[in-house]
């Protein structure tokens, strides 16, 4: 589906390479006349015959704003012309091609294990003498045997063989016919028409693209208020044409799963006997009475290794004829639609793929915004252009003109504007408080308003101190930590800002996606041993983005010894070469980047968008794929035991399931299965045609096996009212059960050969430790210890079982996703394996009882909307590069490290975090600035692949002072977590906690030591480090690395997994939470948001001396929002806000504001719901009185108060201080 | 009698060697020879999987440490102190190593923490400070053994 609009402007392909042709050779005829013309031709719009040499006159315009200028009048144009046929495009599904690949793929996933299971047909019957041997209870076996064998033949009838053959003929024809007529046919209906009219006259076109030349710049806006009509329209046909297309693909599908059965019939029939295992349960009638019989009889089977495992080929053994046609299509689909796909960068929100993806009109929507806003930029370039020469030097820079002097450039060898920005940054560095009162005063420094976020975050104490040492940059500012209480900014901590120069700032990577703890790299290692601080990266690679540049194109320029993906922050040697920036190799711009598609000229390789935006998404060739992209495939793995049944969590995941099957994100392709679980593991038989799901139970967990393989996992669209039947039925199937063992082991490797033919998502719902089978496990807390200030057990796992499933898992491109919801010891430590390796993610929810617990119910709901919704990505991997000289030496989060630099990721979520190490091996002396390169390939649940890269560059100092001041606090405190998580699984818990204080120690003293004229017997940091003690007492107070406090063994281990796995956001909000008052949210500090007017309460610090009994707090700690109400609170506040006459009358478990109509309320609920729109996960909110005993829970966040067992941050600070005058 | 024991220690030697070679030694060609620094270097330059090398690798660590163990004892036996005190330390890191290999790991290589906080690197200078000393006790042992023949 996702591929139809790319189809049709594959049609454009050929039109457009004749267009190519046409620019590639006015370039050539023209290119020398016009590089002898310096000048900037004063009125553009009257010189059309300068227009067919768009290189030329790019290569020289100094003046950006002309450029920009030029720029939009492309780009205008491009817009009227693409937006002049959208109707023509929307018109034509290209269905053929969706056909052919599912049909193709599901066949070559297929085929192979049914011929195999075929031809284990004959051995099982031979065994099936011997097991009956074995057999305890022949009769009852005997009979059941029957039983079976006459269902699944019924089963096999109900799918219909005659059926099978006009079927199957379908899909033959029409792939035959696909590449003949269909997509030729699309093709040239479609773009023919759009481009021929357009593309022909190439001159021409471009005459009137001057025309709009001498409009203002409001064209592209006006053109862009087109772009919601074409969108909607697309949409709308796009699912007009959708059921065609599905009732081709279900049709085929379903043939090819005939084909299936019927070379299976065979094998299962004689096999059915022997196994006798598996059995199925009608299931209308689940009542206790049969499933115990059932159960009863099931229990005997006798090992028939050979029977049980069914050997799955892998795909890749079937990929030799495929290739062929898979890249027939790929190319054509992808290789051609360049001219007009690339051009358009996607919006692409999370959730509807589907719009972004069918949409590349979307996406001109978001790339025009920016590209709307930057002629304002250009324009003050403009006007301040005179007084600032050596700026617009730099930003012209790239382009290979003459007129800069190469010799800077030698010795600035990659670096292209950074020369000039280091004296700027001197310049602006001393703002003293007097310019910062009134910029105005000061003109000079109005160009960077951004430099210095520091400087808008001043607080009030900037006092004599700032005044000393004005010729420090604002994040050098000494703070004296002991004597200066508000350190807290008012709203949340900003990210620091590398210190480049404008451009490259405007280019670089968000802080959101890619972080350095520190934002100035330290030259050589010695320098950064010397600061005491550690270099790290912190990554959030998937991270929703409302705003992200699809770009497809043929070929994806790479570095050809580093295979970097080429970026905003390479180089360009002139036209035809451009410089890798991580490994200086020089590389050939291929002919194709010489044409950017955006503005529709020729040779202005650095206008492209790959080079125009450091966070990209290229659309991947076959090149990229080991095996045709996979489906979209689910299974849930739900134990059902006794204790499942009492907390009650069926329902909620059951009814969260039918809620939001069809928001699952998926295409036509999209599988889905279920597995139940107690002692005995149960799967259900959902193909298509049956009358309701069977359930079919294995007993022998010893050696687990796959009762039917190829109807467990089935398509959800073609079955979706069996599985809409099995959800309603499940909750209530186990009602009764007595069995309290859990066989989660086997279960476990049930779904893993269930799964790897293809790979997916096995979502894992426990509730207690597994006690059967392989994987089990044994209590090893003892409760008497929790609280112990000494000695911390058990952090790791106690076997390596669940860390071989994931390693299995990861190489089949499964993920394996925790749900533990257990009330008491489940050894986490052992069952989180599963996920950390597999690269899943894990969800805990101690004590969860679905009416005892309602706070953790609401959760579980919540989170389970999200998890099933979000996006996702298959068989990823990703890969992070840096600039020579740096290496990457320890990975955290949930992943597993396939090879030196290669994360393999089954599954990859837009909440997932990760966390890097680096060293410095080689100096930095030769370069100013340095980069990172994260690329993440993966499958989109579309079954495209793509490649989503992010390219950070950061500035190189030689001295420690600016490494300080380039401290990244957050970054550096999640870094030291992950990095304690670490030591204390492998060494100990006291051993992380020193470690943590060392650090801060460590890195204050060694600052204290370069700044020779502060008085050593205070506490001094640099304003960038300020936070640093605060959070690191924050950490040490985190349950995962408490000691003195009851803290239970799972809820420790869950905390560490999370500090692994949460991305920076995530992760500081469970550090250090915003504390905020909210009974008095005045007008002030307000931000409008949609309409809506959201107060900005100032953040309090996180002391009990900031609660007074006269007011009402919200804690935001991330994943819970606690509302604290003090005795004495206003009764109005309770009575508008809380919905309560009077604070005793306020319930002890309440978990929603009601909607009351008063101004203060309407204020509350605003500023609530803008914190939860800031965040993925919807919060779940708690409201806790002072006798609540949920008091606990909010108190001990409190961090910067005294326990009996902690340090308050005062004493704190203190000990801090003692140990660095020892 | 002597002769006989330094025989056998050389040949345990040789085959310890061997190990040593094999644990560090697939790196320095395209993958072709066998051998532990020749294993570690090439999962340094991504020819094999993390998980294949370290199965590979792991079979062999008990090997290593009986053939060790068997050469330190022998020694003792024959009562030649020097050698054995020389035995010793190494012999007792192996079976330390051995001994506190965390519960949950897939054996003294884990293939999940090998590329984490440096340790192929200190794998591999382990590997090859052992294939060191086995080469200079081989030297020993062939001197011993000389010696001990021509005493004979």
């Amino acid at each position: 589906m996702l591929r139809r609009p790319r189809h049709l402007q594959a049609s454009a392909l050929a039109v457009t390479s004749d267009l190519l042709d046409s620019f590639i050779k006015f370039d050539q005829e023209d290119r020398g006349p016009v590089q002898s013309g310096m000048q900037f031709p004063p009125g553009y719009g009257s010189h059309p015959p300068n227009y067919s040499t768009p290189s030329g006159h790019y290569s020289q315009v100094p003046n950006k704003a002309a450029a920009s200028h030029l720029d939009n009048q492309y780009r205008g144009s491009y817009y009227t012309t693409y937006y002049s046929a959208p109707a023509q495009n929307v018109m034509t599904p290209s269905v053929g091609t969706n056909v052919l690949n599912t049909q193709e793929s599901q066949q070559l996933y297929k085929t192979p294990p049914h011929t195999v299971g075929s031809a284990e047909g004959p051995v099982q019957g031979a065994i099936s003498s011997a097991s009956y041997l074995h057999t305890s209870a022949q009769q009852s076996y005997s009979a059941f045997g029957n039983h079976y064998s006459t269902s699944v033949s019924s089963s096999v009838a109900s799918q219909g063989f005659p059926l099978n053959s006009d079927h199957y003929t379908m899909p033959v024809v029409s792939s035959a016919v696909y590449p003949n007529v269909s997509y030729p046919a699309a093709a040239g209906s479609v773009y023919g028409q759009a481009f021929t009219s357009q593309s022909l006259p190439a001159v021409g076109q471009f005459k009137e693209t001057n025309t709009f030349s001498s409009q203002s710049i409001s064209v592209p806006h006006s053109l862009q208020q087109h772009v919601p009509v074409g969108y909607n329209s697309t949409l709308s046909t796009i699912s007009s044409a959708q059921p065609v297309q599905d009732n081709l693909s279900r049709s085929l599908t379903a043939s090819v799963a005939k084909g299936n059965n019927e070379i299976n019939t065979g094998g299962i029939d004689s096999s059915q006997p022997v196994h006798s295992v598996s059995q199925s349960v009608p299931f209308t009638k689940p009542g206790a009475g049969t499933f115990a019989s059932s159960a009863v009889i099931s229990s005997v089977r006798t090992p028939a290794p050979s029977l049980s495992t069914h050997p799955r080929s892998s795909p890749s053994v079937t990929q030799s004829p495929e290739p062929a046609l898979q890249e027939g299509m790929q190319y054509g689909g992808y290789v051609n639609n360049q001219a007009s796909s690339a051009p358009a960068p996607l919006s692409s929100s999370s959730d509807d793929e589907e719009e972004d993806e069918e949409d590349e009109e979307a996406a001109i929507d978001s790339s025009s915004t920016t590209s709307s806003a930057s002629p304002v930029l250009n324009n003050y370039d403009a006007l301040e252009g005179g007084g600032y020469p050596e700026t617009r030097s730099a930003t012209s820079s790239p382009v290979p003109a003459p007129s800069v002097p190469q010799a800077s450039k030698a010795s600035k060898p990659f670096g292209y504007g950074y020369p000039t920005l280091q004296p700027g940054y001197q310049n602006a560095a001393p703002p003293t408080p007097v310019q910062l009162s009134n910029p105005g005063h000061h003109p000079g420094f109005q160009h960077y308003p951004q430099q210095y976020p520091g400087v808008n975050q001043l607080s009030s104490s900037l006092g004599g101190l700032s005044l000393q040492h004005s010729q420090q940059p604002e994040s050098l500012r000494p703070v004296n930590l002991t004597q200066d209480r508000n350190i807290l900014p008012v709203s949340s901590v900003p990210a620091p800002v590398p210190n480049l120069n404008s451009d490259l700032r405007k280019l670089n990577c968000s802080p959101d996606s890619f972080r350095c703890t520190l934002t100035n790299i330290p030259q050589t290692q010695a320098l950064l041993n010397k600061a005491k601080l550690p270099l790290g990266l912190l990554l959030h690679p998937f991270r929703d983005l409302t705003q992200l540049p699809v770009i497809t194109s043929s070929t994806i320029v790479r570095c050809r010894s580093c295979r970097t993906y080429i970026n905003p922050f390479v180089s360009f040697i002139d036209q035809r070469r451009w410089k890798c920036n991580l490994c200086y190799r020089v590389n050939d711009v291929p002919e194709e980047f010489m044409y950017n598609p955006l503005t529709r000229s020729y040779g202005e390789p650095h206008k492209r968008p790959e080079v125009q935006n450091s966070t990209v998404e290229f659309i991947a060739s076959s090149d990229y794929m080991l095996r045709p992209p996979q489906p979209a495939v689910y299974l849930f793995v739900l134990d059902v035991s006794h204790n499942a049944v009492e907390a009650g969590y069926l329902t909620i995941v059951c009814q969260s399931l039918l809620e939001n099957l069809d928001k699952l994100p998926g295409d036509s392709r999209t599988r889905i299965g279920f597995i139940t679980f107690d002692s005995t593991v149960q799967f259900y038989n959902l193909q298509e045609g049956l009358s309701q799901p069977q359930m079919l139970i294995v007993s022998d967990i010893d050696d687990v096996f796959l009762p039917t393989p190829d109807s467990l996992l089935v398509n959800l669209h073609e079955s979706k009212e069996l599985i809409k039947d099995l959800l309603n039925a499940l909750p209530n199937m186990f009602t009764n059960t007595r069995e309290t063992h859990s066989a989660l082991g086997p279960a476990l490797q049930a779904a893993f050969k269930l799964m790897s033919p293809t790979g997916g998502r096995i979502s894992v719902f426990q509730t207690q430790l597994p006690s059967l089978g392989a994987g089990l496990l044994h209590s090893r807390e003892d409760p008497n210890q929790r609280s112990s200030t000494k000695v911390v057990q058990h952090l790791g796992p106690a076997t390596d079982f669940y860390k071989k499933l994931a390693l299995d898992c990861s190489g089949q491109q499964t993920a394996v996703d925790l749900f533990l919801l257990s009330s008491q010891y489940s050894d986490l430590a052992s069952l989180a394996c599963m996920s950390k390796y597999s690269a899943g993610c894990i969800y805990y929810y101690p004590s969860f009882h679905h009416s005892h617990n309602p706070a953790q119910a609401e959760k579980l709901q919540k989170d389970l909307k999200r998890y099933l919704t979000r996006k996702i990505g298959f068989e990823a991997v990703m890969r992070i590069r840096c600039t020579k000289g740096l290496s990457i030496h320890t990975f955290h989060g949930n992943f597993f490290v396939r090879s030196t630099d290669l994360l393999s990721l089954a599954n990859v979520n837009p909440d997932a975090g990760f966390a890097v190490q680096m060293s410095i091996e080689e100096s930095l002396t030769d370069t100013s600035l340095v980069c990172f390169q994260t690329a993440l390939l993966y499958t989109s649940s579309k079954g495209e692949r793509r490649i989503r890269v992010h390219t950070l560059c950061l500035p190189v100092v030689s001295s420690l002072a600016d490494v300080y001041a380039g401290a990244d606090v957050q970054a550096v405190v999640c870094l030291l977590a992950n990095m304690a998580v670490d030591r204390s699984v492998s060494s100990s818990l006291s051993d992380a906690r020193d470690a943590l204080v060392n650090a801060v120690v460590d890195s204050l003293a060694a600052y204290m030591s370069t700044a020779s004229n502060l008085q050593q017997s205070m506490l001094i940091a640099p304003n960038s480090l300020k936070l640093f003690p605060l959070y690191i007492l924050a950490l040490l107070k985190q349950k995962a690395f408490r000691t003195g406090t009851s803290t239970r063994l799972d809820d420790r281990v869950y905390a560490m997994c999370q500090m692994k796995s949460q991305p920076l956001v995530h992760l500081m909000k469970m550090i250090h939470p915003n504390l905020y008052r909210i009974d008095k949210l005045i007008d002030e500090s307000t931000i409008h948001v949609n309409d809506r007017v959201v107060p900005q309460p100032p953040l309090q610090k996180l002391s009990a001396e900031k609660l007074t009994r006269e007011g009402a707090f919200l804690m935001d700690c991330g994943s819970i929002f606690y509302i604290w109400i003090g005795k004495n609170c206003d009764n109005n506040f309770i009575k508008d806000v809380l919905g309560y006459p009077n604070y005793a009358s306020v319930p002890q478990k309440m978990t929603q504001l009601p909607e009351v109509d008063a101004l203060s309320s309407e204020r509350t609920r605003s500023f609530i719901s803008w914190l939860r729109d800031s965040r993925p996960l919807s919060p779940v909110l708690q409201v806790i009185k002072d006798e609540n005993p949920a008091k606990t829970d909010f108190f001990q966040h409190l961090i910067e108060d005294r326990t009996e067992a902690t340090f308050s941050y005062y004493e704190f600070l203190l000990n801090i201080q003692q140990q660095i005058c020892k | 009698m002597e002769s006989v024991v330094f025989i056998f220690s050389l040949i345990d030697c040789c085959a310890l060697i061997f190990l040593s070679v094999y644990f560090v030694s697939f790196s320095s060609g395209a993958g072709g020879r066998p051998g532990r620094i020749i294993t570690l270097s090439d999962l340094e330059c991504d020819y094999i999987n993390a998980r294949s090398c370290c199965s590979k690798l792991n079979k062999w660590v008990v090997p290593e440490v009986i053939g060790h163990a068997v050469v330190t004892v022998l020694m003792l036996i024959s009562l030649h102190w020097f050698i054995f005190l020389l035995n010793l330390p190494v012999a007792t890191w192996n079976i330390y190593r051995y001994i506190m290999v965390p519960s949950g790991n897939m054996g003294v290589f884990d293939p999940t923490e090998i590329h984490n906080r440096g340790q192929l690197k200190s794998h591999m200078k382990e590997a090859m400070i052992k294939l060191g000393f086995h080469l200079l006790c081989f030297f020993m042992y062939l001197y011993s053994m000389i010696l001990a023949l021509i005493n004979d």
